[in-house]
């Protein structure tokens, strides 16, 4: 780090406190929103790029996990010596500070640290360390572990322990009297499995003492809360850790809080005074990092003669370890999609010894759309309306509980131009289209989520060789966070994209939102914003015109009748600081990003068994800061859709609560025969002006948004099954099957 | 014990533990770590590599069973300046996000390409005799052992139907 002191007369800082003015509409470079290839590709696709586990520092040894088998008690005694006596072992360690679990997102603080106690069958209870990786294996697996157990609940529908946060819980209106009066009414309840994040890199650290302080080379996505996590774990200043992350193998939310691996790596590596690599196992990631809880959301749905809806109720129970802060927001979007004057929530967490549950893409959305969205083709059967019109009928005019408006949201759009595209008029009745041995069906479901913008500090540089450095502690866990900054500094300060260097994945840079909860695009980009903008100024002084009236153009100021290239205008380095935090309006507004799904599925008239022939995704987020990177991050959503309308499903030993099929051949995610060519459109005319600087809104996880409900919503209309338990098995269709003659 | 392997045209010589897996040799042994390591059980196809031209799962394979093969990894197939038009493809359609499970996709799809023109049958071709097409449905269950949880199959087809493409019109014009 440079520790020459900064000039900040440049630096510019902005709350959100009102509409910001289009700017990035003004610039004429050309670079931003365009379908620009990822900088980072070329290194991506020749194995260059270097993740967490991928350095091989002088006398690194290996340390391996340990996890708990026995599902709730305490560790009574450890053959340590045993394996200590093996070739190549070095220590076992167990205790203080090992984690029980992964840091919630933005927790900021040590997660649970209970050890000699077990919570949960997979918990980690030791790491042994040696000289080789295949040492350590052989060491962990022999290491024997005696434990006194205590009775667990492992059951959520069971728990005697069942906690309601007074904050999820809301009556509105005369809900009960509304069902009972109204026209159209359907009570009716889904279940959803839990997920795993699976992220294609397991979790891993590298952890070495430099001089006293902890160089962590780590997979994770928000380093400013990764620091402080980590710190407080380890009972050290926050100035003695440094995380570097500059590729992230894939979030999705498991890599948002400091994980077990990375603090026993930094522990032993103290303690051993070597460098230390963990690596999590494949069924460690699955038991030791997040999951997704399960959910049971009973729906109420009513509506009038003409489909406007009169009531609506999403009462869900969801699980979590006891002292987890976190529990899955499960009627999050319901609160602000559909109007209905009666309305009751009620959300229950019970307190289990499953392995811990966190935020998973989209939480909240990624599984209560799935009820709402199946519940609304419900209601629409059952008043006998189009699907697309019902939604459309029911999209109110203020938000229904506080009576907010709502910033740009282009939902109608959304649903009528998807449904033209998809070609939704051809839809025919329920079982009506038998195609071979399959039943071919449509359906429609909302997408929506809710946007957030975080705080966030960027660094620019504008150097004397006309070239630009944009530093910031951001993280690109897949999403494009290289390609999103170059071209905002191109684009700001007119410069190709050569001429932009972004330095990302490294805690010592400014403090960014980091990634996760789709902000980290919009809020670090608009730090970086806004650092352009300080850099814009120092150009237009030295132009000696007003910063409006300058113009940036491939490496070229025009103003005030003169036009200089930047290499003559910049003398010494012009840096400035961006910094930009929430405000009030998101209070006074409800932001959210939106679209919808439609699908086309087949269905196996014997087996059960559905094939998605078709997916059409049209989202509005805003402004489109990647065409490329941003049409990426559609399909992974609706191929998460997918997934967990079919596949997904983490199973637990209802004996034990352990996770059974704790690998990729059981744990079933979408593979490339699984998925069709999908077909997303992202709306390119619309901006959001009370979202931030730059009118941007989250796509990370609109995506998994709903996609799910149009799957199930296309069973049903292709064979007349509607499944209420997802994933959607074959055995949950087959025995319901219409016959054929 | 002693292995000799040839990795990208290099002779290695390498004393291993008979433990050591192929894909724990290039990445611990020898810093070769473009071939990943997704599930180290064969389930994920991160560390696809070539053994002698057919592709495998490193992680399956004993460094010690491979005494005298010849392989080839991501590093052998092009470089940041210099990329194979695989790669190349995979950038320019976007056939990747986060890119962990790329190099194993690439190394996938190039074996892939080889066993098509080999009149390879997959489980969704109409005969086992006829020369496949490489359709989108035949990339798509060839290449189903890989898997990216990004989700960026469509793409990541449509970047080795722009290679399939290209290799046609080369291989008409030969003709
Ligand atoms: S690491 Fe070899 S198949 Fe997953
Ligand atoms: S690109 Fe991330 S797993 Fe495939």
């Amino acid at each position: 780090m440079d520790d020459t002191p900064r000039n900040a007369d440049f630096d510019v800082a902005l709350t959100m406190d009102a509409a910001q003015p289009p700017v990035l509409d003004r610039t004429v470079q050309g670079l931003l929103g365009t379908a620009m290839d990822r900088p980072d590709g070329p290194l991506k696709v020749t194995g260059t790029a270097r993740y967490a586990a991928e350095a091989l520092p002088e006398n690194l040894v290996t340390g391996f996990l340990v996890r708990a088998t026995i599902t709730k008690g305490r560790v009574i005694g450890m053959k340590a010596e045993a394996v200590e006596a093996m070739p190549g072992v070095i220590r076992v360690m167990t205790g203080h500070p090992l984690l029980r679990n992964p840091a919630q997102g933005q927790a900021h603080q040590a997660p649970e640290q209970i050890l000699p106690k077990v919570d949960y069958f997979g918990q980690p209870v030791a790491l042994v360390v040696a000289e080789t990786f295949e040492q350590a294996r052989h060491a962990a697996q022999a290491l024997v572990v005696t434990y006194e157990e205590e009775v667990a609940e492992v059951d959520p529908n069971a728990a005697s322990q069942v906690d309601k946060p007074k904050a999820s819980q809301l009556d509105q209106g005369d809900l009960e009297g509304a069902m009972r009066s109204s026209p159209v009414a359907i009570d009716t309840t889904y279940t959803t499995a839990p997920h795993s994040s699976a992220p294609m890199e397991p979790h891993a650290s590298i952890a070495e003492w430099v001089d006293g302080r902890l160089q962590l080379r780590g997979s994770y996505q928000m380093l400013k809360h990764n620091v402080a996590e980590l710190a407080d774990s380890l009972g050290v200043d926050e100035a003695r850790v440094r995380i570097h992350a500059p590729y992230v193998g894939g979030g999705f939310g498991s890599k948002l809080g400091i994980a077990p691996e990375a603090v026993a790596a930094a522990h032993a590596a103290r303690e051993l005074g070597r460098p230390v690599r963990v690596v999590m196992a494949r069924d460690q990631v699955f038991e030791m990092t997040m999951r997704r809880t399960e959910t049971t959301q009973r729906m109420r749905l009513a509506c009038d003669a003409d489909g406007l809806m009169t009531a609506l109720a999403h009462e869900d129970r969801v699980s979590n370890l006891p002292g987890e802060a976190f529990s899955e927001p499960t009627a999050q979007g319901t609160h602000f999609l559909y109007g209905g004057a009666n309305r009751r929530f009620t959300h229950e967490v019970a307190r289990i010894h499953r392995p811990c549950a966190g935020s998973v893409r989209a939480p909240g959305e990624a599984v209560g759309m799935i009820a709402l969205e199946c519940a609304m083709d419900e209601l629409a059967e059952a008043a006998d309306i189009d699907p697309v019109e019902l939604r459309i009928r029911n999209i109110p005019d203020t938000t229904p509980e506080g009576g907010q408006p709502y910033s740009e949201r282009a939902l109608e759009r959304c649903l009528r131009e998807g449904a033209e595209r998809f070609g939704w008029s051809q839809r025919r009745g329920m079982a009506e289209r038998l195609e071979g041995d399959w039943w071919v069906g449509m359906g429609v479901a909302a997408a929506v989520r809710t946007n957030m913008m975080e705080e966030s500090i960027a660094r620019v540089t504008l150097r004397p060789d006309g070239t630009a450095l944009c530093e910031t502690d951001m993280t690109d866990i897949g999403t494009g966070s290289y390609a999103i900054l170059t071209q905002i500094v191109g684009e700001m300060l007119g410069l190709p994209r050569e001429k932009v260097e972004v330095q990302i994945g490294d805690s010592d840079l400014p403090k960014s939102s980091g990634s996760g909860g789709s902000f980290g695009a919009q809020s670090c980009g608009s730090a970086v914003f806004l650092a352009c903008q300080g850099v814009r100024k120092h150009l237009a002084e030295r132009m000696e015109v007003a910063p409006d009236d300058l113009t940036l153009r491939d490496g070229r100021a025009t103003g005030g009748n003169r036009q200089v290239a930047l290499t003559d205008l910049v003398e010494a380095p012009m840096s400035a600081e961006g910094h930009v935090k929430p405000g009030e309006t998101e209070d006074n507004f409800s932001i959210a990003g939106y679209g919808a799904h439609f699908a086309e599925v087949g269905v196996h008239r014997d087996t059960g068994e559905v094939r998605v022939h078709r997916m059409l995704g049209v989202f509005s987020i805003g402004r489109v800061l990647n065409m490329k990177t941003a049409t990426s991050q559609c399909h992974g959503g609706m191929i998460w859709g997918i997934g967990s309308a079919l596949t997904e499903e983490i199973m637990h030993d209802p004996r034990d609560g352990r996770i059974v099929n704790h690998n990729l051949a059981e744990y079933h995610i979408p593979v490339s025969l699984d998925v069709p060519q999908l077909d997303a459109m992202l709306l390119e005319d619309t901006r959001d002006d009370q979202a931030n600087p730059i009118q941007a809104k989250g796509i990370g996880e609109l995506g998994i948004s709903g996609a799910a409900a149009a799957v199930g919503n296309a069973i049903r209309n292709a064979c007349g099954v509607r499944v209420r338990d997802f994933p959607a098995t074959p055995d949950k269709i087959f025995p319901h099957l219409p016959d054929v003659t | 014990m002693d292995v000799t392997i040839t990795v990208n045209g290099t002779e290695r010589k390498l004393e291993l533990d008979p433990r050591v897996t192929l894909l724990d040799a290039l990445r611990h042994e020898l810093g070769l770590t473009g071939t990943k390591k997704g599930c180290d059980h064969g389930q994920c196809g991160a560390c696809t590599i070539l053994v002698n031209g057919r592709r495998i799962n490193s992680c399956l394979a004993l460094a010690a069973s491979h005494d005298g093969d010849e392989i080839t990894t991501i590093e052998g197939l092009g470089t940041p300046e210099n990329m194979h038009p695989l790669q190349t493809a995979f950038v320019t359609h976007d056939g990747y996000q986060c890119g962990y499970c790329t190099p194993g996709q690439i190394m996938s799809a190039e074996a892939m390409l080889r066993e098509a023109a080999e009149g390879w049958p997959s489980y969704v071709s109409k005969t086992l005799d006829a020369d496949p097409t490489l359709t989108d449905e035949e990339i798509a269950e060839r290449m189903s052992g890989n898997l990216c949880r990004c989700s960026a199959y469509p793409r990541i087809r449509e970047a080795i139907a722009a290679v399939r493409d290209a290799r046609n019109a080369t291989k008409e014009a030969a003709e």
